[in-house]
């Protein structure tokens, strides 16, 4: 099972991974200069930089093993993937009423654009993610995980 | 009168391809691209850029270019804008000139007139890839005869430092580069199994796990010099001088010293290190061998001491008498050496060629008959791996690098180490700063460095026929001579081409 590990102490803050996030879930897919030109309903980043002060580091959805935003979810569009362990929101029957926003404890779901209301989240690109092949020093790897290193949102360690 | 500081480089934005992100403005620790705050737009004000390239390198959709600045190019043939320039902040400030890495002045450099041979028919050469080839060095005082033990080993061979590889990264202090460039530089030593060295600065804790692979130094401020120090390393090397800066001694700003380097150095957080010119306890070659045999004493002569100096008018006798003192290495730094910060004047204009000064010593070493009981080691500017193969012809046992390690690892060489503002983490005790070197990515490429110009080396010797380094030392028959005058040939101790 491979998931997104943050490196904090080689985050530099430079927020290519929001800008590349955008652009590979955006109507010109990984096309920069389209997406951020041409595309006026763009999607927001999955992955955001936390930054105070002198620290900073990328913050996606962790695919928690008890996940708030499957158990507030409304409409059960939030789900988890049996195969791969992946939280993900079906956006067919998302009806945008950001419950799961406000239960997330990481902020890591974002409404998905300007003029969309739906939630979005972090997908790993499948299993390409383009925060961590364009991040500039290695503070964002997607690495294998054991099932013990899983975040639990509700049982926070 | 004042003048309004005027860029000298220009920022170029394509606004066709600028997004907007905003890296770029992130990225600069001069303040060059800021945010509009009323159009939302990416601009900038060329007036600070030191041309690091941290933000063309960055920007995801490569909008950015940067330029000479127009008003750059203005100045004659008698007075270049450098020397108006220069003149124009000096009226202003009434101070030193201070600059930073090694001289970029238009001097002759010997290395690129220096053509190697090859074998042609009567000798053949060597392919590396299908033959074994040694690059494997030992540095320190050779006996003068051998004497084996009933099991074959040597009996009292003096203590030798072991390199995969006949370079290594020379001093860099804690204090003038990052701990994270250090840590690159310790990891990749230690990946190619050979050396790196921590400069004046002490070595710091996280460090100590390198010990096998660092050389220590001792220099005239003393800075983090106690028994721990001197045992953790694998060598110890006494600091004379530099060749950016030969006979002044060095001056780290207080706003550099902090926690980290405080305790490092054993000096007092934000306090100027100041590191005198001179040692103060060293005023001749007698006092010098006290330091030497001190140091030996202290480790129980289990390490080969080194003695550094800077490339001058009479390194040839100088290096004598450290051969004579007890030295077991001489490293000598050529004027092109680099620095993190340094006066101008004394970086363009003292000391002489790392060639010159090379071949100088190697035959008066020779002359004397005491060449064996030295390994020298040079530095000053070694831009690839013909520069290494030529100063071994030419009598260096290894050479030190330290600008092309910290190009390894990032550096555009903008010359403005002084500033400790580096945007690309290396010359500089920001945290933030410090951050953008990650020492995994850093210890990599500085390796991969090291691995590239070992093939090189190899692939050099072979086409002269040659299967050990060993055998290329002080083999200047290897080398001729393009355009170069008879004192020049001479000293070098070289033919001329077509001779």
């Amino acid at each position: 099972m491979k998931r997104i590990r943050i490196k904090e102490e080689y985050c530099i803050g430079c927020r290519l991974c929001e800008v590349h996030c955008i652009a590979a879930h955006g109507k010109y897919k990984n096309d920069l200069i389209k997406t951020f030109k041409r595309d006026c309903n763009r999607p927001s980043p999955r992955i955001v930089i936390e930054e105070k002060e002198d620290t900073c580091f990328a913050l996606p959805c962790r695919h928690c093993r008890e996940a708030f935003c499957i158990r507030s979810c409304l409409t059960g569009s939030m789900t988890r993937d049996p195969e791969t362990r992946l939280v993900h929101n079906e956006v067919e029957r998302c009806v945008g009423c950001w419950t799961c926003i406000a239960a997330c404890p990481y902020g890591a779901i974002v409404r998905e654009g300007r003029h969309t209301k739906i939630a979005a989240k972090c997908d790993l690109c499948g299993q390409d993610p383009a925060c961590v092949k364009h991040c500039p020093n290695d503070a964002i790897v997607y690495e294998e995980v054991g099932e013990d290193d899983h975040y639990d949102a509700c049982n926070h360690r | 009168m004042g003048f309004t500081k005027r860029p000298t480089f220009r920022v170029e934005r394509d606004s066709c391809r600028c997004i907007d992100c905003g890296v770029c403005v992130r990225q600069c620790a001069n303040e060059v691209h800021y945010l509009d705050i009323d159009t939302k737009e990416v601009l900038c004000d060329s007036t600070n850029c030191s041309n690091c390239r941290r933000c063309v390198e960055l920007c995801p959709t490569g909008a950015l270019a940067v330029w000479g600045a127009p008003q750059e190019t203005s100045g004659n043939a008698a007075w270049a804008v450098h020397d108006i320039r220069a003149i124009q902040a000096q009226a202003n400030s009434g101070g030193i000139l201070l600059t930073g890495m090694g001289s970029d002045r238009p001097m002759p450099g010997y290395f690129d007139r220096m053509m190697l041979n090859a074998s042609q028919v009567t000798n053949p050469s060597i392919d590396p890839l299908r033959e074994p080839m040694e690059l494997r060095t030992f540095l320190g005082r050779k006996p003068t005869v051998l004497q084996l033990d009933d099991k074959g080993k040597p009996v009292d061979l003096p203590p030798q430092l072991e390199l995969d590889v006949p370079i290594m990264f020379s001093a860099m202090s804690f204090g003038s580069i990052s701990l994270n460039a250090i840590k690159s530089l310790a990891a990749a030593a230690e990946s190619e199994n050979t050396y790196y060295n921590t400069g004046e600065g002490g070595l710091h804790r996280d460090l100590y796990p390198f010990g096998k692979n660092t050389i220590t130094q001792v220099a005239s401020g003393r800075f983090g010099v106690n028994i721990d120090y001197l045992n953790a390393g694998a060598a110890i090397e006494i600091k004379i001088g530099q060749g950016a800066k030969p006979g002044i001694g060095g001056h780290l700003p207080g706003e550099k010293v902090g926690q980290g380097v405080s305790e490092t150095r054993m000096i007092p957080l934000g306090s100027d290190a100041i590191s005198p010119a001179p040692h103060h306890d060293i005023y001749s070659i007698e006092d010098l061998t006290q330091l030497i045999f001190s140091l030996k004493e202290a480790t129980e002569y289990t390490k080969p001491i080194s003695v550094k100096i800077a490339a001058v008018h009479n390194v040839a006798a100088i290096a004598s008498g450290i051969a004579r003192a007890g030295a077991d290495i001489i490293a000598i730094d050529g004027y092109r050496g680099g620095t993190g910060a340094t006066p101008l004047r004394i970086r363009d204009h003292v000391g002489i060629p790392i060639e010159l000064a090379l071949a100088a010593v190697d035959s008066r070493l020779r002359d004397e008959g005491i060449r064996q009981e030295v390994s020298i080691v040079v530095g000053g500017s070694m831009r690839h791996s013909a520069d290494v193969i030529k100063a071994i012809a030419l009598g260096a046992d290894a050479v030190y690098i330290a600008t092309a390690a910290l190009i390894s690892l990032g550096c555009h060489v903008c010359q403005k180490c002084y500033t400790g503002k580096c945007n690309w983490g290396i010359a500089t005790q920001n945290p933030q700063l410090v951050k953008r070197l990650n020492p995994e990515i850093g210890a990599r490429r500085a390796a991969n460095l090291l691995r590239a110009w070992k093939h090189e080396l190899k692939e050099m010797l072979g086409g002269m026929g040659i299967n050990a380094v060993e055998s290329l030392r002080g083999n200047r028959l290897m080398l001729r001579g393009v355009g170069m005058m008879d004192s020049e040939l001479r000293i070098l101790g070289i033919k001329a081409a077509g001779e």
